[in-house]
């Protein structure tokens, strides 16, 4: 029997933003925790993370945000996911979100939100904990 | 090793770059220390202790808070705010979709608009953003890159309204390329053509805007994206040695331009460290301009810098403890010679400032000018065992880079291979794993936690700016003459294939009402763009 396969996680940097330090210092992480992780590098739009995910046969994509763009960013990756029949990958995200837009993006189906602070133990305990192998 | 009925704390001493400090510093550890060869008085070569003869009892540190948000209209109103409280300087914050060259009602603009930054597109809106400023009374700082030479001509332009004439004007533009690909990442085009574009500003401004900045050769960027103060040091003199290279090359006179390069620093926590790596830096710098670039002009070998607090440093627990952070950041900028300083604002780990938090801020300078006495004396640390060896190690190890980097081909080259990347990378990473095991401490997220944290106010910007700023700029192209407009986009064009002068077609352009996206796209067009390569 082949072993369970590894979580293949998606690191995304939607938006116009330079600030790569966090989306690095997770996708290092996830990979030193026994992850499978792609990096998209910077300046994505949502159609080519949504395409990239789908390409990668990921099962979650975690986006960094720090220009205050996530209320538009990050809704249209689920949006896009879910247009693609693609709603079981796990959307998560991190960056510099104040804590009033946290619940309306979880609303929208961003289902878990790291901000400044967060150790890597805890991202890494909340994807194994959230995301299986599809 | 301490005696054993002694023993110390911690295993090992080190800042917070990682290096290694020892219990004492003694005369032996400087050796044959010649006080002219290394410090020199202030005003003079190597300029350790200063590059003005008086230093603050001349003049104090420019106080120039970066602020930016919003519409032009918005972003008014707090410079004059902020100068109406004793602010001495100003600093443009623009949004994503101008540092990356795309007009706000560009599809790549949805959601940025306003939020991270000033939204500028046009002329037009840079009038708005210095109006009821005078232009010959204040210096201006923008931090402006791919689109550096656009924005400079839009404010010669306000200033020529204004009737201020382009060699009366003062500030400076970021125009740093180079540290864009090594750590800020808001690049437009690849680093050749980027570097023709700055060779063009160098020698507009050195004929017709004598007094500007031309570029602020910054270390902040890469301290904030992970760097050791080491690797801040030896990146920024090897981008600085890079531009001077690529002028010279050009068939400048070194002492023409390099009198109006300055440099941009970080102030990180470790105070020591800090005023260490600033006095190491105008030594190095007057060292390689004089012996590398032969350059004759005392003025040429002066690093003159401006200093920010560390962002990076802040922490969104308990944020009230980042006013006392910012506070001993900016003393050691201030007791390592800065020209100017930005101090953050206590909130900035959640938002753009408020403009209660921007005062305390501001005020924090105010009080280190005027209470505590540390800008009576010049250099006042200068002779102390542990800041001189120090320095010279910052020194030795900044060198030791720049000689990798010359190995492998310059700046440009090593950029293009990613090693300063790789390094910068790899030491935030470092830095991460220390903070998890705690062997580095941050007050308030991985030691003296609390439980409930008190929420402080922070700074909204409205999605109406965004509605707003598209109604506008769409008003600006209906009202300009179009076949005026569309010629000068023509000549920008042929100058990018031909070599003409770019930074004086942008000056025509943008008086004409071309918008910023309308001009990058065509220069888009012709140089290509350049691409995270996404390495890890």
């Amino acid at each position: 029997m082949a072993d369970e396969r590894k979580i293949r996680v998606l690191i995304a940097k939607p938006g116009l933003d330079g600030h790569d330090r966090g989306a690095k210092v997770v996708a290092r992480s996830l990979r030193d925790a026994g992850m499978e992780v792609i990096y998209t590098g910077l300046h994505q739009t949502p159609e080519m993370i949504v395409s990239t995910a789908i390409q990668e046969d990921v099962d979650a994509v975690g986006m960094s945000i720090m220009s205050g763009a996530h209320n538009v960013l990050m809704p249209a990756v689920v949006d896009g996911l879910k247009k693609k029949g693609a709603d079981d990958i796990v959307v998560f995200g991190g960056g510099i979100i104040p804590d009033d837009d946290m619940e309306s993006l979880e609303q929208k189906g961003i289902k878990g939100l790291f901000t400044p602070g967060t150790s890597t133990e805890t991202i890494i305990s909340w994807v194994r904990e959230n995301v299986k192998p599809r | 090793m301490p005696p054993e009925s002694k023993p110390e704390r911690l295993p090992r001493f080190s800042t917070i770059s990682d290096k290694e400090i020892p219990r004492l510093t003694t005369p032996e550890d400087l050796g044959d220390f010649d006080y002219a060869a290394k410090l020199g008085a202030p005003g003079e070569y190597p300029f350790t202790r200063g590059v003005q003869e008086t230093m603050y009892r001349g003049r104090l540190w420019t106080m120039r808070q970066f602020a930016g948000f919003g519409t032009p209209e918005d972003t008014n109103q707090r410079y004059r705010y902020l100068l109406d409280q004793g602010q001495t300087g100003l600093s443009v914050a623009f949004h994503y979709p101008t540092l990356m060259g795309y007009d706000s009602d560009h599809p790549r603009s949805l959601g940025e608009v306003g939020k991270c930054g000033v939204a500028v597109d046009s002329l037009r809106d840079m009038e708005v953003l210095f109006d009821s400023i005078p232009l010959d009374q204040v210096t201006t700082s923008m931090t402006i890159n791919g689109p550096a030479g656009i924005l400079l001509a839009m404010y010669i332009v306000v200033a020529e309204k204004q009737g201020v004439s382009a060699d009366k004007i003062g500030g400076t533009i970021q125009n740093d390329i180079l540290k864009e690909y090594i750590a800020q990442k808001s690049w437009i085009f690849p680093p050749r053509p980027s570097m023709r574009i700055i060779t063009d500003i160098l020698a507009y401004c050195t004929g017709n805007v004598p007094r500007w900045n031309t570029i602020s050769i910054s270390g902040y960027h890469i301290r904030e994206a992970g760097s050791t103060a080491a690797q801040e040091l030896a990146f920024t003199i090897a981008d600085g040695i890079g531009y001077v290279q690529a002028g010279v090359e050009a068939g400048l006179d070194v002492d023409a331009f390099a009198p109006r390069l300055s440099f941009f620093f970080n102030a990180h926590s470790d105070f020591f460290e800090e005023i260490a790596k600033y006095r190491a830096a105008r030594r190095m710098w007057a060292r390689i301009m004089k012996e590398r670039f032969k350059a004759k002009s005392d003025k040429s070998l002066k690093l003159r810098f401006h200093t920010q607090t560390a962002g990076c440093s802040l922490t969104a627990q308990q944020p009230t403890n980042n006013v006392v952070r910012t506070a001993l950041q900016a003393l050691s900028a201030v007791l390592g010679g800065t020209q100017s300083l930005h101090t953050n604002s206590l909130d900035e780990t959640l938002a753009l400032p408020t403009e209660e938090a921007v005062t305390v801020a501001l005020r924090t300078q105010q009080i280190i000018a005027d209470e505590t006495g540390v800008a009576n004396n010049i250099d006042p640390l200068a002779g102390s065992y542990f800041v001189e060896w120090l320095t010279d190690q910052l020194e030795a190890e900044a060198l030791a880079y720049i000689k990798k980097i010359d190995d492998l081909g310059g700046i440009v080259r090593a950029i293009e291979l990613g090693f300063p990347q790789k390094e910068i990378g790899d030491a935030a990473y470092r830095y991460q794993c220390q903070l998890e095991k705690e062997e580095k401490i941050i007050v308030g997220v991985n030691r003296y936690q609390m439980k409930e944290e008190i929420p402080i106010p922070i700074l909204k910007i409205d999605e109406e700016v965004e509605r707003l700023q598209v109604k506008n700029l769409q008003e600006v192209r209906k009202k300009r003459d179009e076949t005026r407009a569309q010629a000068e986009l023509k000549k920008i064009e042929e100058a990018a294939h031909e070599g003409g002068n770019l930074m004086a077609c942008f000056v025509d352009a943008v008086r004409e009402y071309c918008t910023l996206g309308e001009i990058i796209g065509v220069l888009r067009g012709v140089f290509g763009e350049h691409k995270d390569p996404g390495m890890l």
